[in-house]
């Protein structure tokens, strides 16, 4: 139960090893919580995560179950299984993949399992999430976008296209639970320096896990639906938008 | 039965949920409600609970992905040989009190609002300025009929010759509604003369002047509250004004009073507007407010006659007076402390006004002992209640430390308030919870009575 003061009980991570993930799960307020659930393929990297998670959080059930982005099939038994553990406060989608832009430019095939995972997969989650907490009468999903998604740029367009159909598709998801108790928070971070982003070079405003996190904590006890991390290019993209083709293009391939 | 979707709230209007409220006609069958609950797996998952006007802070009365009834209000039965009435759960003591005050009674306990349904009064076992007196509503209930889970209709007494049920009966009263529905109840009338009330006002210096007084007045008043200023600092912090109250005998009256004594005519003056933006309450509008609020009140009055509306209802006055909190909501913040924790209100004060949380209602009271009744909430001593609004910063860790202050002083939290605590909190002040637990276990061992506040605290 989230209470009066924004404090949730419980919360699942689909992306189990995302770091941006697990870094809004530790940002999120602590002290009512009871239960962490990381959900995500089985590795090593996910185990460590649990049990850094757990060093961290004294007294909170921390555990891991299976979850196959690319499976959405499964979605619903996954969730379903979680819940049946007891009420989802906040379910945090976290997961995605980057690509190689140049690769798919070589071989278009190679956009598939990028599509699959991040939109397919995303959509899947999103949906599934939102029809559990919306039999629960209650609870928040936070997702993750991307700038990427506001205005795709040549570099990495499949890529930005997957978080703009994700976006908007969150977007409309939350406006049809308006009278469910249930919200929705889109989260637009730049480049964020992970493990996803490790040997790309840096774009401008480039930030961390931790700050986005921060953020995204902060925008969610205030009730907004989408947060920019860092806030400032929530003004940088607006204005990326109303560039002319020519002159975008520029910008964005610098 | 009628039904439908709504998005649910307590009085705080914090941590919406949203549930199918059913509304039986009256004389519609409630067991209706609990058999399409208890026929279908999903529904029973999440089960159901009563509300009845919402008066409520926190999530008490209301039940996510869930069923919440509501029951309608219904006759009034007054038996004047006994001195009882019986009336259906879902009446308000606002339409009991426009039938018995102009017949020369009332009810044995008011909290601050009339709208609150007996069901609800029950369910919360309510206390009111009469508490170090007379006791909780709960201690005036001479019999209730309660649905189970078991689609019975078991009507209870606190004296069965039962053992069970009276323990159901205890733990019914104060049992937010978690051991079944309460569709009626009998309980005791207090007879007057009039419908008016003797007032003394003082108003008082600092939180010790105000604390003196109305321990003296303990054994002399039957209604006492004060009202604390919470922003007075230095020489004034705890100032207050202290109101205490009798039922005004015939003699008492005099002019136009006496043409009608028990003359009772209830009115909404003003209502709040339907949208009101956040950051209305500031620490200035509220210091504003609690300077002028303190001055209106006279340094010294005797025997004031006043209404009973102007005395027990003043918020009544003004509808959705909720609203003006803005769209984040507020809570109340309401503990008792045994008379040896007296320092926590102190505390609870000085901490607040640290962190700069504006409370404008901010009510001390003076307990009598408990009823015994396993999660009946008043206790001999102090009580405490603090209007916040939800959005201030750092006010999440601040209660969770005063909780422990609390807790430390021997004290406990109302279930009726509480929006916020932990499952470890309440059940350290409530040393019976297990007697409850009992109860609950034996009458409804299936959890089809719950609450987002039971799923919250693990009731």
């Amino acid at each position: 139960m989230i209470n009066a003061v924004k404090q949730p009980q419980s919360v699942v991570l689909l992306g189990g090893t995302s770091e941006i993930g697990l870094a809004i799960v530790r940002a999120l307020p602590t002290a009512r919580l009871q239960r962490v659930v990381l959900a995500g393929r089985p590795s090593e990297r996910l185990a460590a995560a649990v049990d850094e998670l757990a060093a961290g959080l004294a007294g909170v059930d921390v555990s891991s179950v299976e979850f196959d982005a690319d499976r959405p099939d499964t979605h619903a038994e996954v969730l379903d299984s979680i819940a049946a553990g007891g009420d989802i406060d906040v379910i945090i989608v976290a997961f995605g993949v980057l690509g190689d832009q140049e690769e798919i430019n070589a071989e278009p095939a190679a956009a598939l399992p990028l599509i699959q995972t991040n939109y397919v997969g995303g959509a899947s989650a999103l949906l599934q999430s939102a029809d559990l907490l919306r039999r629960q009468g209650r609870g928040s999903i936070i997702v993750l976008s991307s700038v990427a998604g506001d205005r795709a740029r040549a570099s990495n367009f499949v890529y930005g296209s997957t978080k703009a159909g994700l976006d908007a598709l969150a977007q409309g998801l939350s406006d049809s639970l308006v009278d469910a108790g249930v919200s929705v928070l889109v989260v637009r971070p730049g480049f964020v320096h992970t493990r996803m982003t490790e040997g790309l070079t840096e774009a401008p405003f480039a930030t961390t896990a931790e700050a986005v996190a921060a953020d995204t904590a902060k925008a969610w006890a205030a009730g907004k639906h989408v947060v920019y991390s860092p806030p400032v290019l929530r003004a940088v993209m607006g204005a990326m938008k109303a560039l002319p083709r020519p002159v975008f293009r520029k910008v964005s391939a610098r | 039965m009628y039904q439908r979707n709504e998005l649910l709230t307590g009085w705080g209007r914090t941590a919406a949920s949203a549930a199918t409220v059913a509304l039986p006609a009256p004389g519609e069958d409630p067991r209706v409600a609990l058999e399409s609950v208890v026929r279908d797996p999903h529904r029973a998952a999440r089960g159901l609970v009563a509300r009845g006007l919402g008066r409520s802070y926190g999530d008490s009365a209301q039940n996510g992905g869930g069923l919440v009834l509501k029951l309608p209000s219904g006759g009034l039965l007054l038996d004047s040989d006994s001195g009882t009435l019986t009336a259906e759960a879902g009446t308000s003591l606002d339409e009991i009190l426009r039938v018995i005050v102009p017949q020369g009674w009332f009810v044995p306990v008011t909290p601050g609002t009339r709208y609150v349904t007996v069901g609800g009064a029950i369910a919360a076992d309510i206390h009111g300025k009469n508490h170090h007196r007379d006791g909780t509503f709960g201690a005036h209930v001479r019999s209730l009929d309660l649905l189970t889970a078991d689609g019975q209709v078991r009507t209870l007494r606190p004296d069965s010759a039962d053992e069970f049920e009276r323990d159901l009966f205890a733990a019914t009263v104060g049992g937010m509604g978690l051991t079944g529905v309460i569709l009626r109840a009998t309980f005791g009338l207090l007879p007057i003369e009039t419908s008016k009330i003797l007032v003394d006002t003082r108003r008082t210096r600092d939180l010790d002047d105000v604390m003196e007084r109305m321990v003296a007045a303990d054994d002399s008043a039957t209604y006492s509250v004060a009202w604390i200023d919470s922003v007075a600092k230095g020489k004034r912090f705890g100032r207050g004004v202290l109101t205490t109250g009798e039922h005004a005998p015939l003699a008492a009256l005099t002019g136009p009073d006496l043409k009608d004594p028990t003359g009772y005519n209830p009115s909404m003056l003003a209502s709040a507007p339907p949208f009101v933006p956040g950051g209305l309450l500031t620490p200035l509008t509220v210091r504003a407010f609690n300077e002028a609020w303190y001055r209106k009140a006279p340094l010294s009055r005797d025997a004031e006659v006043q209404s009973i509306p102007a005395f027990f209802h003043p918020l009544d006055g003004v509808g959705d007076w909720n609203r003006i909190y803005g769209p984040k909501g507020f809570l109340q913040y309401q503990f008792a402390v045994p008379d040896s924790g007296a320092h926590v209100v102190r505390l609870a004060l000085e901490e607040l006004q640290r962190i700069g949380a504006p409370s404008f209602l901010s009510v001390l009271k003076r307990f009598g002992p408990d009823n015994g009744f396993p999660l009946s909430f008043p206790m001999k001593g102090w009580t405490l209640a603090l209007d916040l609004p939800a959005a201030v910063d750092s006010l999440g860790s601040t209660l969770d430390s005063l909780d422990e202050a609390v807790l430390a002083a021997g004290g406990r939290f109302y279930l009726a308030k509480d929006s916020r605590t932990t499952p470890a909190t309440l059940a350290a002040g409530y040393p019976q919870i297990d007697r409850f637990r009992a109860v609950k276990a034996a009458i409804d061992p299936d959890h089809l009575f719950v609450s987002d506040q039971s799923r919250r605290l693990g009731l």
